[in-house]
């Protein structure tokens, strides 16, 4: 998957310009604006907590988890065949299934049907896969004027930003900034930042662009194989008008979107929408089979490294994703640090578990960006290990070269003075005369980053192996 | 060509063993009262539940509603319900459409789970209508409400009988500013469901 | 939550208990691990310290750094390879051991065994010698951190994200002691920052979730902190001395042994 061109941000609160520099760095500038930092966090837990509520309406909750992880499993195992019996199915119905190897070839063919038809207004609903090959950019060098339609994304799009989020693209925006920038480019009033007010301004703005329409593009939730059918989920029902109204609909989808059979739909959307936002299911979950009546379908299947990765164990279970964005919710390193802090089309733990798999040079420090705690891999729908696949990177990187030489040579000097009792005994006793006799002033720099905010222990006088031996084994 | 062979074999040299199909087992949802349920779920989802006895008690309801004496513009997909001045049929171009205030559809099932309902293609001229409008009316039996998705997607047995459709749960809507919740983004502001029987 | 094994029946006999000392606590907290020590003398149990332990390896096997983990694998299997029990007052050094050593050191001969005998110390008492009324007194308001390796690799609590039957076992045994006054954070399981050297590498995200987890005890009301894990502590305690907020923290081995005062 190469990674997506990344935009500097037009607008204050917006990305970075300049080469991604790493989680931490990325990161310790969006929690220095600590109350900004403290409200990203809050909104998405709010987000959480409403997945928590939904999850225990459902008794089978975890049964339909397991059953989930099971589907991916089998489908994985069985992608091509899936996938040669979707196109079947989908031909059969009137739809053009396409195939493209990379971003480039995707975007290509894309491109190739809008051009064959004229057209130079195309909206969009949804796609982290059209972000990933970087599809907008291409296709606007190109003379077709691209509208994405989601509010969120259609938020961002204005802002010259890539989604900061895979579900809530513009949750790192405020609503006096989304009302300041409605005012410029829609006209609304000055100061306004009422969410109904702003939502009705976008309404109205985009349904001119809806009915100028001259194609729609979307992404895919689902690809089922035995009827054929793409299923496309959202709220606002973008999707529909964008699709209902033009005469062209294509459908741009990853590879691992395939489920063997319809009524898998019933194990995957009872988790989706929950896991998502904690909402029962999406407004408009529609299952389009075939163009509509004088129209056109295209599906275009995109594999942009995801074979590669169907053969790396264990990343291959990372393409079970189906893309809730439930494990950045929950994930309190994403809450703090913000979409922009991962350099990647995807952010989050997911995104630090798929970002590597593009080149591990450019995202080494993501498998880092975590404390392992492992609360993305208990809500993740499809129960991605997502927190020992982040320990797995750390190996690959550390062993390939990525890691920092220094802590690398740090930690394997601690494991050599760890691996004879005596010398472990003498650093101990060393380290702790230091922290009694060295001045606190010299001990907290010594320290580097823990002394920043924390103190250091207070030393005690003997250890407890010490102890222990003095007092024969009665302390 | 090229591609697809490329791409099928990559898979195929790649692919990992995997388990069987592992079917759907031990997930089924249960309600003591599956019409309760419904309309605890269309009330989640933002929509509202009129419980009537037969079709003419729907077309009654529908009619002193706000949303049909306001409206001037109005098509039905479900016969008797509804004073269609729009023929959807009739219209060739769905943007056409597009002033439409109110339709009427029909849905093939319903999911008490959820709230969702199941409108399908056949006998529906235009996907636009679902979405187009000001407001929705969707009329569904009572009978025809099943506990959860899965046993939606069994009934509906898509391979057997393949069709478009979707799920409709409720109005348009979007929290993405600030995680607000806005009725009506680009959809129906409204959906107003009328359980028959 | 069910006894293990057969040490169910074995109650009237006294166990040997290995202590598995982490070497942060050996050197600088001594007194959790003389808590410890103490707690499982309390419930019968016999204790000695294996002299040679050093360290299980956990922050190279964390940093990725497999190769310099393992000699410290293979180390502490063969120390404890001898012992029935082998208790630690840590839940991530623990987890260590029953999930990173089989990768670590599938072929050494003590692997399965040491793995299935390693417990961390609440999931001892609790499980393994059914404590389920610990003795003493504790009269403070006192806020539970659940440490993430002990919630979701040893499962000591069924966890805020999954829809499983609650159960809690350290606040189980904590909430028997007299006069203890147990209050809840907001977010009742969220990460406290440290995860090793992301203390470190990322300085800011890790002091700013240690920094919420405070407010939130202190929200709660909570005069003490508590935990099963060492490392936690170290880094909220560190942030509140630094910051001279006046909560007491304590790894959870010394609260149970209680407070005559």
């Amino acid at each position: 998957m190469s990674p997506p061109t990344v935009a500097a941000g037009a607008h204050p609160g917006g990305q970075q310009a300049g080469p991604f520099p790493g989680h931490p760095v990325a990161a310790a500038r969006f929690t220095a604006d600590v109350d900004r930092a403290h409200w990203h966090d809050q909104a998405l837990w709010f987000v959480r907590v409403k997945r928590d509520r939904a999850a225990a309406q459902l008794p089978a909750w975890e049964r339909l988890r397991e059953l989930a992880e099971g589907l991916k499993a089998h489908a994985l195992a069985n992608l091509a065949g899936y996938l040669e019996a979707f196109e079947k199915n989908a031909t059969a119905h009137g739809a053009v299934v396409h195939w493209a190897r990379d971003a480039q070839e995707h975007n290509r063919i894309v491109h190739e049907l809008l051009a064959a038809r004229g057209v130079t207004r195309l909206v969009k609903s949804k796609s982290m896969l059209t972000e990933e090959c970087g599809l907008n950019p291409y296709l606007e060098a190109r003379g077709v004027e691209v509208v994405d339609t989601d509010l969120g994304e259609r938020i961002v799009q204005f802002r010259h930003e890539p989604p900061s989020h895979i579900v809530l693209p513009a949750i790192h925006i405020k609503k006096e900034e989304i009302g300041e920038l409605f005012h410029q480019e829609l006209g609304t009033e000055k100061g306004a930042s009422d969410p109904k007010y702003l939502t009705e301004a976008a309404r109205g703005h985009l349904r001119e662009k809806f009915l100028a329409a001259q194609a729609g593009l979307t992404g895919v939730n689902f690809a089922v194989a035995d009827t054929g059918a793409v299923v496309v989920c959202t709220n606002e029902g973008n999707a529909d008008m964008g699709t209902a109204l033009p005469p062209l609909h294509i459908a741009c989808m990853g590879l691992e979107k395939i489920v063997p059979r319809a009524e898998d739909l019933g194990v995957f959307l009872r988790l989706l929408a929950r896991s998502a936002t904690g909402q029962a299911v999406t407004t408009y979950t529609t299952h389009f089979l075939g163009p509509k009546p004088g129209g056109e379908l295209h599906v275009v299947l995109v594999d942009n490294g995801r074979s590669a990765l169907l053969a790396r164990d264990p990343f291959r279970r990372a393409l079970a994703c189906i893309r809730c964005g439930a494990c950045m919710n929950t994930c309190p390193v994403f809450r703090r640090s913000g979409g922009y802090s991962y350099g990647t089309t995807v952010p989050g733990p997911i995104g630090s578990v798929l970002g590597p798999t593009q080149g591990p040079g450019a995202h080494a420090s993501l498998p880092f960006a975590s404390t392992l705690c492992g609360s993305c891999a208990d809500v993740c729908p499809v129960r991605i290990d997502l927190h020992h696949q982040l320990l797995a990177w750390r190996r690959v990187l550390v062993e390939g070269g990525y890691a920092p030489t220094g802590k690398t040579l740090a930690l394997r000097l601690t494991a050599w003075v760890f691996a004879s009792p005596w010398r472990f005994a003498l650093a101990g006793r060393l380290m702790r005369a230091a922290l009694r006799l060295l001045p606190a002033g010299l001990m907290r720099r010594l320290a580097g980053a823990w002394g920043r905010q924390r103190d250091l222990p207070a030393p005690p006088p003997e250890s407890f192996r010490d102890l222990y031996r003095r007092t024969n084994g009665r302390p | 060509m090229a591609a697809r062979d490329e791409i099928l074999a990559a898979l195929r040299r790649n692919a990992p063993s995997g388990p069987p199909h592992p079917g759907y087992a031990g997930v089924a949802a249960a309600f003591p009262d599956l019409l309760a349920q419904f309309a605890l779920s269309v009330a989640a989802v933002g929509g509202t539940l009129v419980r009537v006895p037969d079709l003419a008690a729907a077309d009654a309801a529908l009619r002193a509603l706000p949303i049909h004496a306001q409206a001037r513009r109005v098509a039905s997909l479900v016969p008797g319900v509804g004073a269609v001045t729009v023929d959807a049929t009739a219209v060739t171009d769905p943007h056409a459409l597009a002033d439409l205030d109110l339709v009427v559809l029909r849905a093939a099932l319903a999911v008490a789970e959820n709230g969702a309902c199941w409108i399908e293609g056949p006998g529906l001229p235009h996907h636009a209508l679902v979405v187009i409008p000001e407001h929705v009316a969707v009329v569904v039996d009572a009978a025809a409400v099943v506990p959860d998705l899965q046993a939606a997607y069994a009934a509906l047995d898509l391979p057997g009988r393949p069709r478009w459709g979707l799920f409709l749960a409720g109005p348009s809507k979007t929290a993405d500013i600030e995680q607000s919740l806005v009725i009506g983004a680009h959809g129906a502001r409204s959906a107003t469901v009328f359980l028959v029987g | 939550m069910p006894l293990e094994g057969g040490e169910a029946h074995n109650r009237a006999a006294m166990p040997t208990v290995a202590l598995f000392v982490p070497c942060y606590v050996d050197q600088l907290y001594p007194q959790v691990a003389v808590a410890t020590l103490r707690l499982l003398e309390r419930h019968g149990c016999r204790v000695v310290f294996p002299p040679d332990q050093t360290c299980c390896g956990q922050p190279m096997s964390n940093a990725g750094q497999a190769s310099d983990a393992a000699p410290l694998a293979r180390a502490f299997l063969d120390t404890f390879a001898s012992y029935d029990h082998v208790v630690a007052p840590s839940g991530s050094c623990v987890a260590m051991v029953k999930h990173q050593y089989p990768g670590l050191a599938p072929d050494h001969p003590a692997l399965q065994k040491v793995r299935a005998s390693t417990f961390e110390l609440c999931e001892y008492l609790h499980d393994v010698l059914g404590v389920r009324k610990v003795e003493g007194r504790f009269a403070r308001t006192v806020g539970l951190h659940r440490s993430c390796h002990g919630q979701r690799e040893l499962r000591l609590a069924s966890g805020s994200e999954r829809q499983v039957p609650p159960f809690d076992k350290v606040k189980t045994l904590l909430g028997t002691l007299d006069g203890i006054r147990l209050v809840e954070p907001a977010r009742t399981d969220e990460c406290c920052g440290f995860g090793g050297t992301f203390a470190a590498t990322e300085e800011a995200v890790s002091c700013l979730m240690g920094k919420d987890r405070l407010d939130e005890h202190a929200k709660a009301g909570a005069e003490v902190i508590t935990g099963v894990d060492m490392s936690c502590l170290m880094h909220l305690d560190g942030l509140a001395k630094r910051e001279r907020r006046g909560v007491r923290i304590l790894h959870v081995a010394e609260v149970l042994l209680g407070e005559a005062a």
